[in-house]
């Protein structure tokens, strides 16, 4: 286990190394620039703006600059009437610099502020998508061939095919304006949770429900099932303690891929519940150049995204050792 | 692993999983902890880039820094004339030169301390200094000894010159004088930008003491940020909202009504429109593209002439387009009636000039066009026969964005059916389009422009030679000439002079005007204060609650 995750380590820093090096280059070859703006800047003071972030130097030293944890910049903030202190900071320092864009605030400050939103969202709907997802799973599994199946596998379908930006117009106009219930956009309390969870965590608890049915009816026919029923065990033990673990491996070893794409995939529900979260930066901050704020939110992803997947892997060692040996 | 094992593991650690996320999610909740719903809240787009007065440049940003700080003059919220702010009376010279401003003793700033000339002059010097890289120092460039204060910069782009040599003065805490390099008629309404407000030169300087290297960040924080408008910084949540409280201490506190107002950044238009069908605000000042002709209906729908334009720039120094006829041609064969009419729908009007209506008495040169759309194609196609030749499939250049392509189709239609010329649609990306138009490689690229205050000279200095904001490779001399003598003269030579150039710019046409826009907003009935005015500014200080 030791050697497994030193060798995830390894891989993780070279993952890492890769990402910022392609996305600092190719966001800096995308044409127009983080401070142009359809009433343009006089040209003095650009030129005074971009000096003030170095978009003045070749990229190679922006890079270095960028990543640190040296700094480059003799002037450093004397140049901004500061210290000498520095301007742009580096990553290896844990310091992602300022946001081109949003001038009052650090990639820190605004990484700080949104990642959270972004998690508590993103919890809220795996919370969801497991629960339903395993009742509706369990259900149609156990009823299967009945209208109860036919009826959830098809609603099971429809979320997984329909986009979620249809799913959260419809419980809108659902539980917010036909039943006034909940709130139809913002943030601040529990009850602005529901609808964007509900809208997001949808299409993930489909596929658990889809999963955990197969997952379900596999069990279901093995032998010591059988063996189970033939003793005389009441159905319901039979259920819970002998099918429904084997229904839930497969489940587990998806929450990591579903975790991921809650987390990056929230961007439009952000955007439908006026949420502040981190998933609309992850766009926004691309359209607006701001490459700060865009390596920012892209390493802070690629951290998330590859501890989750190495979390999983690690579950997949605990709950089935075949695969430690077979790799081993 | 025997299998009764084997499925304790996978229940605990899914147990487990489920516990850490009801965790991390009431945690992340917990963060921001829940506020009280405010007195009032509105929809103000976009989350501002910032609140320092100095860096803003866009309207959202401008409604907060407004109600945040108070410059020498503020605007009427309805009539839009310049009435007194810090500054309770000023006089100036008979030449138009020298400006000589009182300051209210009242004024103070939210720590307690009063708001002096000197606070002015600072924050005066602040905008100028090209190290504040503030996009709208060229407001003050009409102050003696400012442009080159501003502009002139040394290696490291320090002002090379004092700013001593700025005709700007503390004379003492209550007086300021400025003197003009040339009589400026709106030089009040340019005072009354948010970007002149005054920032307190004693909090800087306490916060560049206290964080050395992260001042330009700190200072703006709410705990921090020192303000002397009728509201102060309560809670900053970045996407979210801005919460602003009553100032007590401001001097006209007595007319402020609404104790504490949310401003919510919301960018999707249904999303706002949700928000306040269903009294989560009491203002959006956007309605979606698809339901303007139902919403436009209602009562409490509230348009009017708003002083921006919506235009297509051409590209001069392109073949044909080098050709005014042709211009001319393309100018008179767009159906604007059909774009305000099934288009934008909001009250828009059809626009034949470079400057909207709407600006007083300024009665403008708009281009030449017949009574009728038709007997104008009818002109436009004896011009083409005129000059000749074929014309090339014109590419129309615009922003992604629904409302621009269906404008781009209207024209390209029109073009087509009137003129036989073939256009396609090309869109692109906002920045790359940004780029593409500053590189002026397009054929025609869609445009918009809109007043910082109500006075025409905006929108045509823009087009004179070397503008910046020109981007369509057109110049002429005499229309630089007249520009140059307008900004010094005085009314009515001035607005003789602003016409004069703007019908040189209608017979050469390096735009084509297409429509003037309408504000267009959804005001919660019970709102009072609000006005509709030629800016849609609309500041919170003048609103109230309708009494039941």
């Amino acid at each position: 286990m030791i050697r497994f995750l030193a060798g995830r380590c390894l891989g993780f820093a070279l993952t890492l190394a890769a990402v910022v090096l392609v996305s600092f280059v190719l966001m800096r070859a995308v044409r127009g620039g983080p401070f142009d703006a359809e009433r343009r800047l006089d040209p003095a003071i650009e030129r005074n703006l971009r000096a003030r972030y170095h978009l003045d130097w070749p990229v190679h030293l922006q890079l270095l600059q960028y990543v640190g944890p040296l700094n480059l910049d003799e002037r450093g903030a004397r140049f901004l009437g500061g210290d000498g202190s520095r301007v742009l900071g580096g990553v290896l320092a844990g310091d992602f610099g300022p946001s081109l864009r949003y001038r009052d605030q650090t990639v820190g400050d605004i990484l700080a502020q949104s990642l959270p939103v972004s998690l508590a969202l993103g919890c809220a709907a795996l919370l969801w998508a497991l629960t339903f997802g395993l009742l509706a799973g369990v259900v149609s599994a156990v009823r299967r061939g009945t209208r109860t199946d036919l009826a959830l596998r098809f609603l099971a379908t429809a979320l997984v095919a329909l986009p979620n930006f249809v799913v959260a117009s419809a419980l809108v106009i659902l539980l917010a304006f036909l039943w006034p219930l909940l709130p139809v956009a913002g943030w601040g309390s529990w009850r602005h949770l529901v609808l964007p969870s509900l809208a997001l965590g949808a299409p993930v608890g489909a596929h658990v429900a889809r999963i955990a049915r197969t997952g379900m009816l596999e069990t279901l026919s093995q032998d010591f099932v059988r063996a189970a029923r033939g003793k005389g065990m009441p159905e319901r033990i039979v259920l819970l303690r002998h099918a429904l673990p084997g229904a839930l491996v497969p489940v587990a070893s998806y929450l990591g891929p579903a975790a991921a794409g809650v987390l990056t995939g929230s961007l439009v529900i952000e955007r439908i519940f006026a949420i502040p979260g981190a998933g609309s930066h992850f766009v926004n901050s691309a359209l607006n150049r701001d490459y700060t704020l865009a390596m920012g939110v892209t390493i802070v992803y690629c951290v998330l995204v590859y501890a989750l997947n190495t979390g999983v892997d690690v579950l997949h060692r605990v709950l089935d050792p075949r695969i430690a040996r077979e790799s081993a | 692993m025997p299998r009764a094992s084997r499925s304790r593991a996978t229940r605990r650690v899914l147990l487990l999983a489920l516990g850490v996320l009801i965790l991390a999610g009431a945690l992340a909740l917990g963060r921001g902890a829940s506020l009280e719903r405010a007195d009032c809240a509105f929809v103000n787009g976009a989350e501002p880039a910032t609140l320092d007065p100095a860096a803003i440049t866009a309207i959202p940003e401008g409604r907060i820094v407004r109600a945040l700080f108070e410059g020498l003059v503020v605007r009427d919220p309805e009539t839009l004339e310049p009435r007194p702010g810090v500054a309770e009376s000023w006089e100036v010279s008979p030449d138009g030169l020298l400006w000589t401003f009182h300051l209210r003793q009242g004024a103070v700033w939210t720590d307690g301390e009063r708001v002096t000339a000197r606070d002015f002059a600072f924050s005066f010097e602040r905008l100028l200094d090209p190290r504040t890289a503030a996009g709208y120092a060229s407001q003050l460039f009409v102050v003696e000894g400012a442009r080159a204060f501003a502009t002139e910069v040394d290696e490291r782009g320090a002002p090379r010159r004092s700013f001593d040599t700025v005709a700007i003065r503390a004379e003492d805490p209550s007086t300021l004088t400025v003197r003009l390099e040339h009589p400026f008629a709106p030089f009040l309404d340019v005072l009354a930008c948010p970007q002149l407000a005054p920032v307190s030169e004693r909090q800087l300087a306490a916060m560049r003491e206290r964080f050395p290297s992260t001042w330009t960040v700190e200072w703006l924080r709410p705990e921090h940020l020192v303000t002397n408008g009728p509201f102060r910084l309560l809670e900053r949540r970045a996407n979210d909202r801005i919460r602003l409280g009553r100032f007590a201490g401001y001097w006209d506190a007595a007319h402020v009504a609404m104790e504490t107002i949310d401003a919510l950044a919301v960018e999707h238009a249904s999303t706002a429109l949700n928000l306040y069908l269903t009294g989560e605000v009491a203002w959006v000042d956007q309605v979606p593209a698809d339901l303007a002709d139902r919403l436009s209906k209602r009562e409490d729908f509230r348009s009017a002439a708003f002083l921006g334009t919506y235009f297509y720039r051409v590209n001069v120094s392109r073949a044909p387009f080098d050709d005014p006829r042709v211009r001319r041609a393309l100018a008179l064969a767009i159906d604007r009636e059909a774009i305000v009419r099934k288009v934008t729908r909001c009250g828009e009007q059809p626009l034949f000039a470079c400057v909207p209506p709407g600006f007083g008495s300024f009665a403008g040169a708009p281009m030449r066009h017949a009574a009728s759309f038709a007997e104008d194609v009818e002109e436009a196609r004896k011009l083409l026969k005129e000059c000749g030749r074929t014309l090339p499939p014109i590419a129309i250049h615009y922003n992604t964005r629904e409302l621009n392509r269906d404008v781009a189709e209207v024209i390209a239609d029109s073009w087509r059916r009137n003129l036989g010329v073939s256009a396609r649609l090309e869109n692109q990306e906002w920045r790359v389009f940004l780029d593409t138009q500053k590189k002026i490689a397009y054929d025609v690229s869609r445009s918009s422009w809109i007043a910082d205050y109500a006075d025409p000279f905006g929108f045509l200095e823009i087009f004179t030679s070397g503008n910046e904001n020109n981007r369509t490779g057109w110049g002429d001399a005499r229309y630089d000439e007249l520009l140059r003598r307008a900004a010094a003269a005085l009314e009515p030579e001035r607005s003789e002079l602003l016409r004069e150039a703007e019908s040189i710019l209608m017979e050469a046409l390096p735009i084509l005007p297409i429509y003037a826009y309408a504000s267009k907003n959804l005001v919660d009935p019970r709102l009072q204060g609000f006005f509709e005015n030629a800016l849609d500014e609309h500041p919170p200080k003048a609103w109230s609650w309708k009494q039941p």
